[in-house]
């Protein structure tokens, strides 16, 4: 075949199959089939979070339609009736959650900030890498750990202690048991510090130095600077904090094996209390009918929503941030 | 010049400035805060010890060669995890061969494909997928494999873990590939080669340890998983025959046995988490260190 053939054969595709230099603008069929291939499995990506709530809409509708809105309001949760209500579920994941990030945000500030402004790189490196294998310690490792050393810590010092101490605050009142919101949100503040201050670390490190020099020019001492650097990164911390809740909201199995799992709201946080995760791994595989299945299922349903939400939002906050510097993310 | 210690902090040396109390609180303050940030950190530290040498502890005792090949047997009869040990290999067989494979995909799409707005929102998507949480992947994977298939399988739970593994291995698998010098891309294409070749025979093959390392922290991260296999792999107290069957796996062996009245049984939970905490820990550190040079 001479090349003359070659180059109208080129000049035939460039004039006829525009659709097809869409999908390849070198012209080469072999990257046209390539490029489809790879767009496939990255709209497949797309098309698994679409299932996701296609799948679990359709799985909660019975629920759904039984009980509209006054399942979000309802604080009955009776599988032997038939009457469901997330109330206590939605709480108990809220507080949790909240007493988490009560607890871990400034740790994992402060653990940010040593490592970045103040560490050396040879202490920075081994610590900071110490630091974020917390984040790989399975959760169930965490509830292990939780179940037969924290709670039983917790029963014999802190919680007496914080009960004679704070009695006239409602928090610090009820049975001490060990088994509570409290030890749930302990349990979740160390699970999501490696988290934070793993992507607080990176803000940071995306705040040019020209800002610390300036602070320190100007006569700022060594933490004035540091105010300087976190006003700078305020966007991005606020994301990693965002993303830390969207982590803590979602926490199962560490969760499950020390909130007590009892469905109430109340008000002390030595009390038992019960997550929506918990409450589906708990009850998915005995749900007694189809609607405790459903209305576990809407359960999840609600949890994938709202971290859904949580989540875009944070990394919104995070990428504005390191972006401009190519800053990588280290959390999963 | 004569200098008393206050001046000496200065860093050029000797400055004759007279502090006000204003500036001596001021720089309280800064020690005060820049000690607590370094008492933060070494508080996460020993909570990280504190954590492995509990388990190290509790876990040597009742580990024995007859306990990793045996199979459960009721209380007061030993037992051991073989089967579960087993059962956690498989299902990370199974959501590696689907896991690895698309999520290298994704990242090559979004590295080398996808740069427009198409792109920006399978990034987007990726990301947000990272942060599902990994019990609401265990319903999902229940409603489309589990209550079709009408029981729990090796291979619903495969397919769990893999949902959990695509979007680790996609954003790291796109970061390596990033990292790979402009120059090699169109030296190849200035050559001549088509840029599907370019992106298999030379920019993958660059990147390649890189992505090994994403590979191998995302199985780290999903053996440790145990909230989406409670109700697609279930657990079973056999060794497992087939992959249509539920099968057992070292975290819900675990959460089963720690949840137990038995004190036989939790210390068998122990022994079975200082197996799966060697099997975490040994993936990371041993990441960390073959790339140590290049981070």
């Amino acid at each position: 075949m001479s090349a003359v053939t070659e180059n109208d054969k080129l000049g035939f595709a460039r004039q006829y199959s525009t659709w097809r230099r869409a999908l390849s603008p070198t012209g080469n069929t072999g990257d046209a089939v390539f490029r489809v291939l790879m767009l496939l499995v990255a709209l497949l990506m797309v098309g698994i979070v679409v299932a996701m709530v296609i799948a679990l809409a359709a799985d909660s509708m019975p629920s759904i339609r039984l009980f509209g809105f006054g399942f979000l309001t309802s604080q009955v949760w009776n599988p032997i009736k038939g009457d469901f209500g997330a109330l206590p579920f939605v709480y108990g994941t809220l507080a949790s959650s909240l007493l988490a990030l009560l607890i871990s945000v400034p740790f994992s500030l402060g653990i940010a900030i040593f490592l970045v402004e103040q560490a050396p790189t040879y202490i920075a490196r081994p610590v900071g890498f110490m630091v974020e294998l917390l984040a790989a310690i399975p959760s169930v490792v965490y509830g292990l750990w939780g179940i037969f050393v924290l709670a039983p810590f917790l029963r014999v010092y802190i919680e007496p202690a914080l009960a004679k101490l704070l009695w006239w605050i409602p928090l610090f009142s009820g049975s001490i048991t060990g088994i509570g919101l409290l030890t749930g949100g302990i349990i979740l503040a160390i699970m999501v510090t490696p988290i934070i201050s793993a992507v607080v670390r990176d803000v940071l490190t995306a705040v040019p130095g020209s800002q610390r020099e300036a602070a320190l020019a100007l006569g700022a001492t060594k933490w004035e600077m540091i105010r300087v650097v976190l006003v700078n990164g305020a966007p991005g911390i606020a994301g990693a904090v965002i993303l830390g809740l969207g982590r803590a909201l979602g926490e199962t199995m560490a969760v499950t094996m020390v909130i007590g799992n009892r469905p109430q709201i109340s008000l002390s946080l030595f009390e038992p209390s019960y997550t929506i995760a918990s409450a589906i791994a708990n009850e998915f595989t005995e749900a007694t009918g189809d609607l405790h299945l459903s209305a576990l299922v809407e359960l999840g349903l609600i949890l994938f929503l709202v971290t859904f939400v949580v989540n875009g939002i944070a990394r919104i906050l995070v990428w504005n941030v390191t972006r401009k510097t190519g800053g990588v993310s280290r959390a999963a | 010049m004569e200098c008393n210690a206050e001046d000496r902090r200065g860093e050029q040396g000797c400055l004759m400035v007279n502090y006000s109390n204003a500036d001596r609180m001021r720089r309280g303050i800064s020690t005060l805060m820049t000690t607590l940030t370094g008492l933060c950190t070494l508080l996460a530290v020993g909570a990280l010890l504190i954590i492995l040498f509990y388990i190290a502890y509790r876990g040597i005792g009742s580990l024995n060669l007859q306990f990793l090949i045996d199979r459960p047997r009721p209380v007061g009869e030993g037992g051991g995890i073989g089967n579960a040990i087993l059962g956690s290999l498989v299902l990370l067989l199974i959501s590696s061969g689907f896991g690895l494979p698309l999520g290298i995909c994704v990242g090559i799409y979004l590295s080398e494909i996808g740069r427009g707005r198409l792109g920006n929102v399978v990034r987007f998507i990726v990301d947000t997928l990272t942060g599902i949480p990994s019990i609401v992947t265990g319903v999902f994977v229940y409603a489309i494999l589990v209550l079709p298939m009408k029981h729990f399988s090796a291979f619903a739970g495969g397919v769990a873990l893999a949902l959990i593994m695509i979007p680790i291995v996609a954003r790291t698998t796109e970061e390596m590939l990033k990292l790979v010098p402009h120059s090699m891309r169109e030296g190849a294409l200035a050559l001549g080669a088509p840029q599907w070749r370019v992106i298999l025979g030379v920019v993958v093959p660059a990147a390649a340890p890189g992505i090994a390392t994403g590979a191998m922290l995302a199985i780290a991260r999903v053996s440790g998983e145990t909230a989406p296999l409670l109700f697609t792999a279930f657990g079973s107290r056999f060794f497992p025959e087939s992959l249509n069957q539920p099968i057992a796996s070292l975290t819900v062996q675990i959460y089963n046995y720690a949840i137990s009245p038995y004190d036989e049984w939790h210390a068998q939970a122990w022994a079975a988490t200082l197996v799966l905490m060697t099997l975490v820990l040994g993936i990371n550190i041993s990441v960390r260190f073959l790339t140590r040079k290049k981070f």
